[in-house]
């Protein structure tokens, strides 16, 4: 940093970026929490490869079977190997989870921008509104919205993305509305440069470290909102061995000790949700530093 | 700050509903649970008009009148939530507070470690997790919410606890968390260490002084959870088979049942608006500062 400020530097702005990631590298929690995502996204780009069984084959004969040597998570009810169900059941929560996020990101940070930039009438009404939005619990909104529009994954991805869009954009509000008081914002106003530019160029890369933090907080969210709605039947749809979708079809069963059909995908969910939410947490640390 | 900023908007439905003295965020959580499903005014002014009388109108599918099924399923509901209620409030503001004392010992650690572990959990993961425990292999508790006919107080409590424990969970770490940094706020402040310095015993000054200040912000984290509270109930009560409001919202919207999806969510923002209004009214109650400032 010393040398940036003697000598003009186009290169500056890596300097704290690497120090970011340097003390990522550094903080156990990250560490632990990207190795559980890290394996459940091999699990779901290689799963079927090394499944020992095809996850959706059923084998009516061996069904119900409990945790044996053959298949080790045993069998659910129509005799699929749950152990190969719960590998290649990461992939659809882990493509529907971050879209969603990447959607609410993407809307939050503009409509963030655009309320912390103008200010004003603009920020009162806009804000009146995101408020009421985040009054309604996902749960509801997502039911009225599927019974309007029908189940899909891309409803699903529509309506968290939707749901969490007001929550990054209070935090990108306040950052900005922290950032267009210093005097880069007045020196672009002064070049009359446009109210786009100065927003989305200028303001835009100063307030990049909460938009990352509230990213990766509200990715874990995704994973527990698109967990639970494949659960209450509203999310991702049979076959696919979904873990949320497999205790919804098996739960039923659970009075009869018929334990392994729910315990390793309610297992999977924990692990993968708490893993997001340590990395999240990590990265929160290494910028807040 | 809330509650003074929030505006009066002219004509507005659900300011007319909850009357002038509601908060802002509760009538506009109102107006957008009232307005997601019917777009025509008019139509909508009756039917809100014959919701007031009590008429909520006739179930599709029950062919029957809607209130009664929603009044059940409430009062069910709510049974449900104050047994997570009664449970999490003391026990999450004393997690805090037993964190706080202890902020950075292993005992800190561990609270709230393990509160924010249980809170990012889905409900019906920890439900499972706990049926499993509790229900299949203890044989403690029952795994189904629904007791038998003429079950008394403390039967319906038995049967409520194991439900009740995963909302418990989401709830704690939240609770925890407020408690315990509203009370690390409290203990470095300046009022505290006056109070020690003249002489007051620990006690008192934790009594007095610390805990009364430490407790505001925890009461509204408290009141927006029950937005929180409700959309955990639809989930619990599935997973429980337990006849509350929000399973009777989760087979309305299934059955396509309109009449009982908008009582069922009306009545929810009713409960919302209630919970948030009885929660500002506590905070100027304890925080005399906003009494004083709503005077000017």
């Amino acid at each position: 940093m010393s040398s940036s400020e003697t000598i003009p530097d186009n290169t500056a702005p890596r300097g704290p970026w690497a120090e970011v990631f340097f003390s990522l590298l550094r903080s156990p929690t990250f560490l632990v929490g990207l190795g559980i995502v890290l394996f459940w996204v091999a699990c779901a780009l290689f799963g079927e490869h090394f499944a020992p069984y095809d996850p959706l084959a059923d084998d009516i004969i061996n069904a119900l079977a409990p945790p044996s040597g053959e298949h080790w998570f045993g069998t659910d009810q129509i005799g699929r190997d749950v152990f190969s169900r719960v590998i290649v059941g990461s992939r659809d929560i882990l493509t529907v989870a971050p879209l969603a996020t990447l959607l609410a990101t993407v809307a939050g940070t503009a409509l963030g921008l655009f309320t912390g930039y103008f200010k004003g009438i603009v920020d009162d009404i806009v804000s009146r509104i995101l408020e009421a939005f985040m009054a309604i619990p996902v749960v509801i909104v997502a039911l009225l919205a599927i019974v309007a529009l029908g189940t899909s994954k891309a409803t699903v991805i529509v309506v968290i993305g939707l749901s969490f869009a007001p929550i990054i954009a209070r935090t990108v509000r306040s950052a900005v509305l922290a950032e267009r008081e210093l005097d880069y914002v007045a020196a672009a106003q002064l070049r009359h440069e446009s109210a786009l530019h100065t927003m989305f160029v200028e303001i835009l890369p100063n307030v990049i470290p909460p938009i990352l933090v509230e990213t990766t907080v509200r990715l874990g969210y995704a994973i527990f909102a698109v967990a639970t709605l494949s659960f209450m039947g509203f999310g991702i749809q049979p076959p696919s061995p979904d873990w949320g979708l497999s205790i919804s079809s098996n739960y039923g069963m659970i009075g009869g000790g018929f334990w392994w059909t729910v315990l390793f995908d309610a297992l999977a969910i924990a692990s993968l949700v708490i893993g997001v939410n340590l990395a999240a947490d990590g990265v929160q640390g290494a910028l807040n530093d | 700050m809330v509650f003074l900023g929030g505006q009066v908007l002219p004509g507005n439905v659900g300011r007319a509903i909850l009357g002038p003295f509601a908060d802002q965020r509760a009538v506009d959580a109102l107006n957008h649970s009232l307005g997601v499903d019917r777009p025509l005014l008019t139509q909508y002014g009756s039917w809100i008009w014959n919701f007031i009388q009590g008429d909520m109108g006739t179930s599709y599918i029950f062919r029957s009148p809607v209130a009664p099924f929603v009044l059940d399923a409430l009062v069910n509901s709510m049974k449900l939530a104050a047994v997570a209620f009664v449970l999490v409030v003391p026990i999450g503001i004393l997690g805090g507070v037993i964190a706080a004392l202890n902020l950075n010992r292993p005992l800190d650690r561990i609270i709230s470690l393990g509160g924010l572990s249980v809170t990012v959990l889905p409900e019906f993961v920890t439900g499972i997790i706990l049926i499993l425990i509790f229900g299949v292999w203890l044989r403690w508790l029952p795994i189904s919410a629904a007791w038998p006919k003429d079950a008394g107080f403390f039967m319906q409590l038995y049967y409520l606890i194991l439900p009740s424990l995963p909302l418990f969970l989401v709830l704690f770490g939240y609770i925890a968390r407020m408690a315990r940094s509203g009370m690390i706020e409290a203990l470095d402040s300046d009022y505290t260490r006056t109070a020690v310095l003249k002489g007051l015993p620990w006690r008192t000054v934790i009594w007095r002084h610390v805990l009364r200040n430490a407790l505001l912000p925890t009461i509204t984290v408290i009141a927006t959870q029950t937005g929180y509270l409700i959309g955990g109930l639809v989930v619990i009560e599935t997973l429980f088979r337990y006849q509350g409001i929000g399973s009777l919202i989760f087979t309305a919207a299934r059955g396509k049942d309109f009449p009982i999806l908008e009582a069922g969510i009306l009545t929810i923002g009713i409960v919302y608006a209630v919970a948030t209004l009885a929660a500002d009214f506590l905070y100027s109650v304890l925080n005399p500062r906003i009494r004083l400032g709503t005077d000017q």
